[in-house]
């Protein structure tokens, strides 16, 4: 305990810093680079050098269909999201204390369920039998039961409860933020609520849900449980390729190449939502 | 509030928004409330509503016998959780110290490393360290899981310890320094109180995502070493057992208490969404 550091705000301890950091270096990046090394092999043991695993991977039509569903997934995910979210920060917004602690209840209630347990549900409601085509025959708003389980639709309406948290935690912070007189001028002013909406809300609140975004996208593309379970066999995202390489077909150098194309889909992904964060904030 | 003119266009906008609000927490809420009714069922199907009521499911599970399996899973979960979250826990409250009010670049850069797990794909990370711990030799042990978990879990303690130590004011700091007081003695009795609601926060965040694990678990776990979630991804996967819906129900109830005990403790729903 030197004296000199006392005072001391401008520089990072190191030596605090240093068990999280080694601890990071020994379990998070060196099983990285192996894993990485590993893409490059000619087997599981990193034996040779071998671009074979990357050509197969990248010279087959279905697996670059894989990237590109997985992608798109991440994408529906994030929109959808934001159609149900925002409607939700607004109530949020305009609600008294009380309403408001319930809310939020309502909001972390699924971030602290267990995954597996909301997939189950999913299905509960989904299938051909499930609560919701129950309700739309009563209803009469369809004749047929329609099939949402292994479908794109059925997933990302499964997904948008888990994702929806993550994107509502950091919309509700920024809009917070958001002095309530400037929405009240533009009405004061004439503004339609829609216009109000458009020109005040959604531009002061881009922060948060670039934030939440990034999240969204992050999460659903690698949403193993629910891809695979509400997925089934007929959707296959790259998580289950990894899994199924890795784990049921042990061919590692492969699933390696699936595992580095995933993170480096996903960090393209959200450096696109942070360039467009700065492109906002710069016009704006 | 001003004079506003109410259009049709307006009353559309409340009427559309309006909804979209009302089925937006419709999908968050009503799958927990189903899984809930359906772990009461009497029949051996899941099926909702539930054609009667009983607490069969809940007898199966707790049977020693037929549940032996979860029952190993939740303890092999909740040593694994306890651990890696008491482990993170003092790696990243010591972490944040070391940043704490530091704007220089590589302080930057190392708070986005060591926030990075939250965005990076879990299941890439699962497998890396499957591939690294089988070339280092190790056989899967719970102590593999602590070390991959403790990876997972800890930004979330960093962040939230992070965000109460600007609260923090260095005045205190300084006056406790002055008035001759060492620096462990002014951690103990002056920042350890003011940041502990966030760490303890945090630590909640990190045990539940701890307990809620699939990525790495799936690849470091094997049939001695099983955890819940993969467990009960199995059970699901091959009959659609109607335990896992006794589990939900009981993991349900467990989070529930928890969530208000912490609210109450360190304010979370406050905390989760400044």
């Amino acid at each position: 305990m030197s004296g000199a550091a006392t005072g001391e705000t401008a520089g990072v301890e190191w030596r605090l810093a240093a068990p999280l950091g080694l601890t990071y270096l020994a379990f998070f990046a060196a099983p990285l680079l192996i894993l990485l090394v590993m893409s490059f092999s000619v087997d599981d043991n990193l034996g040779g050098f071998s671009l074979a695993a990357w050509a197969k991977f990248w010279g087959d039509p279905f697996y670059r269909g894989v990237v590109w569903d997985t992608l798109r997934l991440g994408l529906v995910t994030v929109a959808m999201t934001t159609l149900f979210a925002y409607p939700i920060a607004l109530l949020f917004i305009a609600s008294g204390p009380g309403l408001q602690r319930l809310l939020l209840f309502i909001v972390l209630l699924p971030l602290l369920t267990s995954v597996v347990i909301r997939t189950f549900a999913w299905i509960a409601i989904l299938s051909r039998e499930g609560v919701l085509n129950q309700a739309l025959l009563a209803l009469g708003l369809t004749t047929a039961p329609l099939n949402l389980l292994q479908t794109e639709l059925g997933l990302v309406i499964a997904l948008m409860q888990i994702e929806m948290p993550l994107m509502l935690l950091p919309l509700i912070t920024v809009m917070r933020q958001v002095d309530p007189s400037l929405s009240d001028a533009s009405r004061a002013l004439g503004g339609s609520k829609w216009r109000t909406f458009r020109k005040v809300i959604l531009p002061l609140s881009l922060p948060g849900w670039i934030a939440g975004a990034t999240l969204v996208f992050a999460s659903a593309t690698t949403a193993f449980i629910s891809q695979t379970v509400i997925g089934g066999a007929r959707l296959v995202y790259l998580p289950t390729l990894i899994w199924q390489q890795a784990m049921v077909v042990y061919n590692w150098p492969f699933a390696a190449v699936a595992s580095v194309t995933l993170l480096v889909a996903v960090l393209a992904g959200v450096s696109l939502f942070a360039m467009l964060g700065r492109f906002a904030r710069t016009t704006a | 509030m001003t004079r506003q003119l109410n259009t049709p266009m307006d009353r559309g906008y409340s009427l559309v928004m309006g909804t979209l609000a009302v089925i937006g927490l419709g999908i968050l809420i009503v799958p927990v409330i189903i899984v809930l009714l359906s772990s009461f069922t009497s029949s051996t199907v899941l099926k909702f509503p539930p054609p009667g009521f009983s607490l069969r499911w809940y007898e199966a599970l707790l049977d020693p016998v037929r549940s032996r399996h979860v029952h190993v899973a939740l303890s092999n979960s909740l040593w694994v959780a306890l651990s890696a979250t008491a482990l993170a826990a003092i790696l990243a409250t010591l972490a944040a110290l070391a940043l704490n009010r530091v704007s220089r670049p590589s302080a930057r850069a190392l708070e986005a490393g060591f926030l990075s797990p939250l965005i990076l794909p879990g299941l890439a990370f699962g497998l890396a360290t499957l591939m690294y711990f089988s070339i280092l030799g190790f056989r899967p042990s719970l102590n593999l899981l602590i070390a991959g978990h403790i990876v997972v879990i800890a930004p979330f303690i960093f962040r939230t310890t992070l965000a109460s130590l600007t609260q923090l004011d260095p005045a205190l700091h300084e006056s406790s320094a002055s008035l001759g007081a060492g620096r462990l003695y002014t951690f103990r009795r002056i920042t350890l109180p003011i940041i502990a609601p966030g760490i303890a926060a945090g630590a909640f965040l990190a045990f539940v995502a701890s307990m809620d694990n699939v990525p790495v678990s799936l690849f470091l776990s094997n049939a001695r070493t099983n955890m819940l979630p993969i467990r009960m991804w199995g059970m699901m996967e091959t009959t659609l057992d109607v335990r896992v819906a006794a589990m939900s129900g009981a993991l349900i109830v467990v989070v529930l208490v928890l969530m208000i005990v912490m609210d109450r403790l360190t304010n979370l729903t406050r905390r989760m969404s400044m």
